[in-house]
């Protein structure tokens, strides 16, 4: 891992229109609101926390689907906000990104060869026989038989469906792969193999993982720093193992606490988080997680605390950090 | 209520298929498992493995193209399977079984205010409402005796109160859109809790919530469950959830249960090798991820023997002829495995 940034994220926002019966705008969902941070190269970053935290669209507002509402993405060296759909063209095979649900992702007509040859055909300028020796090198890479090219989405299983999704991906050899709940919804046994491939793949093609999940104890697995989200904001970036041994901020304490420890106390005697999240459209005034903070004071309700360095390698957004 | 063998529930060596385009599939086959009165068993396996289709058993809920081949299910010693659907009906559906569903946002109609479906399930389940009551002219038209709908709303209150749902006349007149996720899971709780049951079957009623909500939901239904003596049977795929709510845990593969044991036994001492296997995928600090290898079979035509020995290191040719007997290990542990592995590290 080198530690020149391949990506950088600065005020990122994204906000989405609330509109009322008539169409007219009423408010505004603030999807991400403010986030910065930095991906260095071949490193896994790993975005956490709850629904509607706005790690989706961080994901989504990186590779261009939701085009960001204000910030700057710089990949590369190269500012990529607001680029044309030409240039963005450019961009597009280095900087990927993988569904959540690969099962709805695939076309179900198309079959397995199909969806892999696509994207060939949009970025590269491959012959047919350059194409097909290339699909059959990332069937083998992804742990494929070459017999299932020719079968459609639905007769294969969830974890060889995330296969193929991510197959489609690294046939253009990407530098960075935005993960999007990469084992959401598949058993324990398959999540390990599709975890194992994950790491086997970084290796192989020295990718940078931006990897959102929901899931804490996978991310501790699979991440060197982790950001946590709330509601539109990172409240606090951190080193997995310095996040897991000393997290600063009180809602990553919490989210921490809830992971179940087999074999060790009972989370559901120990946690004492109450409450959910407020509506991202009417967010409270000040630190967004004051309504459920054990430890909120006035102060918390007037003043938003920014992000700010605790150490060289954590930051957290709290007045108490 | 006298039970013989002090289980409330004893499913025995049930077999169900499911007839299919492409054959009969044997969903379940050979399934035991029991439930002690007041305790909260795991019922824990991989999607396929048949754990839903068991729990839509017992309710007597499965699909039109299921068929039941052999076994039986008693509840409170009477065996479900041979009770006529009248009485089902009237007395253990809804009423001493009750249902969490996995999907708190499907499982609501979204036209109707919670207060009118809150009260619907009270009027037919209310454990105050008599056996044949709603039957004939009164029946026709569907009469609620005001007197029993004063003490039931009084009873919706009160239980709403212990879901954590304060204001039982603001919530009646929302439309379930208006919870979040977490509080609709709160009032299937309580939809479940009202009529009293016996047994709670809650299928996965955590997976569709986030991790904070899903340990205050776990929280919330094991201390209610605790308080009013009401056995549960908690299916999921997920340990660690197992480990947080279950008393004992019983894991199936392929439609059979391969171990049962009491839950700190069960995490400190596996004794199956799918068992450990499985413990072994889950990402833990500290250890290297392991991946059981292979794919769960199909149902159509499955393993003959153990259904786990073409995945499994240990298989001799015992295996592949003939499915292992019950082997007890003692404190309630048994396992259905020829080899079965000894010191397993633990959990």
């Amino acid at each position: 891992m080198s530690d020149a940034p391949i990506l950088q994220v600065d005020t990122l926002s994204r906000h989405f229109p609330v509109r009322n019966m008539l169409g007219w705008k009423t408010g505004a969902v603030r999807a991400l609101d403010g986030v910065s941070f930095e991906v260095r190269s071949g490193e896994t970053l790993g975005i956490v926390g709850e629904s509607g935290c706005g790690k989706s669209t961080l994901g989504k507002a990186l590779v261009g689907i939701h085009p960001p509402g204000g910030g700057r993405i710089v990949f590369e060296g190269k500012d990529i906000t607001g680029q044309s759909a030409n240039e963005r063209r450019a961009v597009a095979p280095k900087l990927q990104y993988c569904y959540q649900d690969p099962g709805n992702s695939l076309d179900p007509r198309w079959t397995v060869r199909r969806s892999l040859a696509e994207p060939l055909v949009v970025h590269t300028a491959l012959t047919p026989s350059d194409r097909n020796a290339r699909i059959a090198k990332i069937m083998q890479q992804v742990g494929l038989p070459l017999t299932h090219l020719d079968l459609y989405p639905h007769e294969l299983s969830g974890g060889q469906q995330r296969r193929v999704g991510l197959a489609r991906i690294l046939t253009l050899h990407p530098r960075l792969v935005v993960l999007d709940e990469p084992t959401s919804g598949l058993d324990v046994s398959v999540q390990a193999s599709v975890l194992m491939l994950l790491r086997e793949l970084q290796r192989a093609f020295s990718l940078t993982y931006l990897f959102i999940s929901h899931d804490l104890s996978v991310v501790r697995m699979m991440c060197d720093r982790v950001a946590v989200m709330y509601l539109g904001r990172i409240v606090e970036l951190a080193p997995t193992e310095t996040l897991f041994a000393a997290a600063k901020h009180p809602y990553s304490q919490s989210l921490l606490s809830a992971i179940p420890d087999i074999g060790g106390r009972r989370v559901t005697d120990t946690f004492t988080l109450e409450g959910e999240p407020p509506d991202p459209a009417r967010p409270p005034s000040g630190c967004r997680f004051r309504t459920r903070c054990p430890r909120a004071a006035p102060v918390c309700a007037e003043t938003d605390p920014a992000l700010r360095p605790i150490t060289p390698a954590q930051s957290a957004a709290c007045v108490f950090a | 209520m006298a039970l013989p063998g002090d289980n409330l529930l004893e499913v025995e060596d049930l077999r169900v298929s499911f007839a299919t385009e492409s054959g009969v599939a044997k969903v379940l086959d050979g399934v035991n498992l029991t439930i002690r009165p007041g305790e909260i068993m795991g019922l824990v396996g991989e999607s396929g493995c048949g754990k839903t289709t068991l729990a839509n058993a017992i309710l007597g809920i499965l699909a039109r193209n299921a068929r039941h081949e052999a076994g039986t299910i008693r509840f409170g010693g009477e065996d479900l399977l041979a009770m006529p659907r009248r009485r089902i009906e009237d007395e253990v559906r809804g009423r001493r079984i009750t249902f969490i569903p996995q999907d708190p946002y499907g499982s609501f109609n979204p036209l109707f205010p919670i207060g009118t479906q809150t009260m619907e399930v009270m009027k037919w389940k209310s454990p105050h409402r008599a056996a044949g009551e709603g039957r004939g002219v009164a029946g026709f038209f569907s009469r609620y005796p005001r007197a029993r709908r004063r003490s039931d709303a009084a009873a919706v209150s009160q239980m709403l109160r212990a879901v954590q749902i304060p204001d039982r006349d603001a919530a009646f007149v929302k439309l379930p859109h208006e919870f979040s996720g977490g509080q609709r899971q709160r009032l299937m709780i309580a939809l479940a809790l009202l009529p009293q049951p016996q047994l709670v079957i809650a299928d996965e009623p955590t997976t569709a919530l986030d991790v904070t909500i899903q340990v205050q939901i776990l929280k919330l239904l094991k201390q209610l469950a605790k308080k009013s003596g009401v056995s549960v049977l908690f299916t999921t795929h997920d340990l660690g959830t197992a480990y947080e709510i279950c008393d004992r845990i019983t894991v199936m593969y392929a439609g059979q249960e391969v171990e049962t044991a009491p839950v700190d036994d069960f995490f400190r001492r596996p004794h199956h090798p799918y068992t450990v296997r499985l413990l072994e995928s889950l990402p833990r600090p500290g250890r290297e991820l392991r991946e059981i290898g292979g794919e769960i079979p199909g149902l159509i035509s499955p393993p003959a023997g153990c259904r786990f020995h073409p995945r499994c290191a240990r298989a001799t040719d015992v295996c592949r002829a003939e499915r292992p007997p019950v082997a007890a290990l003692g404190g309630g542990h048994e396992v259905r495995c020829y080899h079965p592995i000894a010191e397993a590290t633990p959990a």
